[in-house]
């Protein structure tokens, strides 16, 4: 609207793009330490925040246990937004990663008496592989039956737990291994946070992410190409739920407990919430996304369900009015230079 | 013959949640996640009308549906209108509608014992030796009605008519004059009103609670994908063999697997014949 | 099958493929009625026929993308009916799409990274897939140029959307050279290109033959196509109603007047 009448005055804006930005694919990236710090800053600012946090929070322990969260659903929505804007599945249920890499790690840990830094490496990959074979019935399909199947699972997996009464029924698994101290807990989740963004960023650019690309955008050259789709759907869905299997079972070995709470609703929307209001496709997003969104979160606490209606509307907003989200349009401001000019 | 009586009672229950959720998207290819929503807001609404401003049982039902259809039509003109085509923020969008009614009004303090909504008629009768009550006969009765009046409606009338040429091939229709937009909106105020229906013939069964909404949501769903997403004869269809099957696993092996029955009945139908039982060719290669 | 020699094949040689009996139907139309021909090795077959005769259908039941309701295709002497798509792709036997869909923002050759990194690709490239960054790239230029992008003038390096169709075309029939294959079905490469563009297709076309890849074109060109096409199969209503050299399906009366429309068929040729 009010561009609109800008526009009418006689004047409109005009972007140019800085001239590193267009040269940091090449060699000249290097060639000044003004352009490599414009290239770094941002993701120096990302990394060394992430890391100083835990000491930043150390004189308030629950926002400590905050952080922890907002690393765990970070995962998970980094996540989803591969999956999403890379392998074009919509996944509705991320509670089903959590709770499968939570209820894993837990029996591994009490059952089999596995100690806490085997148990959640191997719950990461057990949990993503059984969350793909759920889900692999459905991947030759187009993206609504994923959608459907995703939101079916974790709804119904609370109520099978407890109708069979299996895996300690409602009142969950109790006695698990805690982390040594709170620092470890936080800097695994955070390194492990940082690895993963970093990973699947890497992973997009290559040759196989074009390849997931053409999965979701033209999978029919796909197929004439001689590439198995499913083989890539599956493989992209195994990614996306062994992060969301990872976070689990850390939320598990933070609360020592692992319960039908943990297919809780917040975990499939906060993700999706968080990837709409960061910029979907940019994998950075979800997490600005989440550190946005989890603290809001935990100030609603008070308010119930409530919180699941506000981010359900806050992602309406940002889904109707400004879907590129705040990383893409962060990046845009970043990267150009903006002026009205006279017309 | 219990098994068949609470079949068809179950089948029919079933192929009401579903009939809103398949219209929509068998007109406008929109999955209505909101659907089990509307089901919820519907009852709500009935109830607040009837037990805080004393209406009568019918005025109420008709400003609940009008209401549910017009929140529909609402949410279809300004939010889902502007995001058509983008197949992840449509179902995104219509998911997180849904979700804000749903946790809104549990917020709002829907919970499950004081929203009860009375049965429309009292008492139970005897049928070939099963004890059936009133209401539940009502609503076969109801939903058999309904599915006939949606066919009176989609073969007879204009408006029908111009719906199921939109339901063929939307481009088509509207090279023939029909007004996709303004179509979609009227099959997403009927979808509603469907879900909002089916709401107030089904709830006096029980109380009104919010996980009712993602409940209806998954039946609907998994009813349509069984049937074939799109297609009207192939949910009716669904319904029944999911309704049977969901009371045969009750009968025979326990209670507790009713709800795994639907996951199961997808994903066979997924692996078998993933169009659905009624799904066309056509669907086939547009989706598969 | 040897490379150079690319004659057309003699009489006694075991067919590359073979389509027989196929039968489709969409709802109640018969797409394809009992279509059946053979595909020589070294062949040019064109496969003409009026707008929806089922010449995309045809394409379609051959390589796997709809599920045929009866009948048969063999492949170098394989059974490949209700095989999946890749899996067809994977044996060599590759298709073009008359609806192109490059990615757009991508430079051309980056178009060609996703066919090299099939397991055909690999298998037949000579390369292992992974290695270095950047050598896959190396060689989807190599092919761009073979096809006719021009190295020099930067071309395989350009943003996808700013190529003309002539080029997209192009960039099309190098996704399946890409994946190195014995038999390239296209579907309609001539159609929506201006005339020197069409001029320069036709050697294109040639030197694929010379290369020794067996083509099947189906075509609405009949000009280009008759001066290309070794044998050329009719297509109407689903069935075929005529195979034969060019020459003897020009002739062919029902051809002309059941179809064609008795005197149209010289506007076109």
């Amino acid at each position: 609207m009010s561009d609109k009448l800008k526009h009418q005055e006689g004047r409109r804006k005009e972007r140019l793009d800085r001239g590193i930005k267009v040269r940091s694919d090449g060699v000249y990236a290097v060639s000044s330490w003004r352009e490599m710090a414009f290239l770094v800053s941002p993701r120096l600012l990302l990394i060394v925040g992430l890391l100083a946090m835990p000491l930043a929070f150390m004189p308030l322990p629950y926002w400590q246990k905050v952080l922890s969260i907002i690393c765990i659903y970070s995962l998970l929505a980094i996540g989803f937004d591969f999956l999403a804007h890379y392998v074009g599945l919509v996944s509705l249920g991320g509670a089903l990663y959590i709770g499968a890499g939570a209820y894993i790690s837990a029996l591994l840990n009490t059952e089999l008496g596995l100690p806490i830094w085997a148990s959640i490496p191997l719950a990461t990959v057990l949990g993503g592989g059984l969350c793909t074979l759920l889900l692999w019935p459905c991947l030759p399909l187009r993206g609504v039956y994923f959608a459907i199947v995703s939101l079916m699972f974790p709804l119904l997996a609370g109520r099978i737990i407890e109708a069979l009464d299996v895996f300690g029924g409602t009142d969950g698994l109790i006695g698990l291994d805690g982390f040594p101290n709170v620092y470890a807990e936080q800097y695994v989740l955070i390194i492990a946070l940082l690895l993963c963004l970093f990973g699947l960023r890497r992973l997009v650019n290559e040759d196989v992410g074009l390849v997931f690309r053409g999965v979701m955008d033209n999978d029919q050259a796909v197929k004439a190409s001689g590439i198995n789709i499913t083989t890539y759907k599956a493989l992209g869905v195994f990614i996306a739920a062994s992060l969301g299997s990872l976070g689990g079972a850390c939320l598990a070995h933070i609360y020592m407990w692992a319960g039908i709470s943990q297919f809780a609703l917040d975990f499939s929307i906060i993700p999706i919430a968080a990837t709409v209001v960061g910029g979907g496709g940019t994998l950075v997003g979800p997490v600005i996304g989440c550190l946005i969104l989890v603290p809001i979160s935990e100030l609603l606490r008070d308010f119930g369900t409530l919180r699941i209606a506000v981010y359900a509307l806050i992602l309406m907003g940002f889904i109707v009015f400004k879907s590129e989200g705040l990383m893409t349009f962060g990046a845009r401001k970043y990267n150009q230079f903006e002026h009205w000019v006279e017309i | 013959m219990e098994i068949i009586i609470y079949g068809v009672i179950n089948s029919v229950t079933l192929a009401l949640m579903a009939l809103g959720f398949t219209l929509v998207y068998g007109v406008s290819r929109l999955p209505n996640f909101a659907h089990g929503a509307f089901y919820v807001l519907a009852g709500y609404i009935c109830w607040m009308l009837l037990n805080r401003l004393g209406l009568p049982y019918f005025l109420a039902g008709l400003i609940g549906l009008a209401v549910v259809g017009g929140v529909g039509a609402a949410m279809y003109h300004f939010i889902l209108e502007r995001i058509r085509g983008m197949a992840i923020s449509e179902i995104i969008a219509s998911y997180a509608i849904g979700l804000a009614i749903l946790e809104g009004l549990r917020w709002g303090g829907l919970k499950g014992g004081t929203f009860i909504l009375q049965p429309f008629v009292e008492g139970s009768v005897d049928i070939l030796g099963v004890s059936v009550d009133y209401q539940r006969i009502l609503v076969v009765v109801l939903g058999a009605a309904l599915v006939g009046l949606l066919w009176l409606f989609v073969n007879q009338t204009k408006l029908g008519l111009a719906l199921k040429g939109m339901a063929q091939d939307e481009r088509a229709a509207m090279t023939l004059g029909i007004d996709s937009d303004k179509m979609a909106v009227v099959a997403m105020a009927l979808g509603s009103v469907f879900a909002g229906v089916a709401a107030l013939i089904l709830l006096p069964m029980g109380s009104i609670v919010v996980e009712a909404g993602y409940h209806v949501l998954i039946m609907a769903v998994a009813v349509c994908i069984v049937g074939g997403l799109g297609s009207w004869t192939g949910a009716v269809l669904a319904a029944f063999v999911i309704g049977f099957a969901q009371i045969l696993t009750v009968a025979y092996i326990g209670a507790h697997w009713q709800v795994v029955v639907a996951l199961v009945a997808i994903i066979i139908t997924l692996i078998l014949r993933p169009s659905g039982i009624f799904g066309k060719q056509k669907e086939l290669e547009e989706r598969v | 099958m040897s490379a150079v020699n690319a004659q057309p094949a003699a009489q006694d040689q075991q067919p590359l493929l073979s389509v027989r009996g196929v039968n489709k139907t969409f709802g109640g139309v018969q797409a394809l009625a009992e279509v059946s021909f053979d595909l020589m090795p070294g062949d040019i077959l064109g496969v003409i026929g009026p707008n929806g005769s089922g010449k995309t259908t045809l394409v379609n039941a051959i390589t796997g993308f709809i599920e045929v309701d009866s009948g048969t295709v063999t492949y170098q002497g394989k059974e490949i009916t209700g095989l999946k798509p890749h899996k067809i792709a994977d044996k060599g036997l590759t298709r073009t799409f008359q609806v192109m869909r490059p990615y757009y923002s991508l430079p051309a050759y980056k178009n060609l990274i996703v066919p090299l990194f099939s397991p055909r690709a690999r298998r037949t490239g000579g390369w292992r897939g992974g290695g270095k960054m950047g050598s896959r790239d190396t060689v989807a230029v190599d092919i761009l140029e073979e096809i006719g992008f021009e190295r020099e003038s930067y071309v395989p390096y350009k943003a996808a959307s700013s190529l003309p169709t002539g080029y997209l075309k192009r960039l099309e029939l190098a996704r399946c050279l890409a994946l190195r294959p014995e038999v390239v079905i296209c579907d309609e490469v001539f159609s929506g290109l201006s005339m020197s563009e069409m001029a320069s297709m036709v050697p294109l076309m040639e030197k694929l033959q010379m290369e020794g890849i067996t083509l099947i074109m189906v075509e609405h060109r009949l000009r280009e196509l008759f001066r290309l096409a070794n044998r050329v199969l009719v297509l109407n209503f689903g069935a075929k109603i005529c195979e034969g050299t060019p020459s003897e399906v020009m002739d062919n009366e029902q051809v002309k007047e059941a179809y064609f429309g008795s005197e149209e068929v010289y506007s076109y040729v």
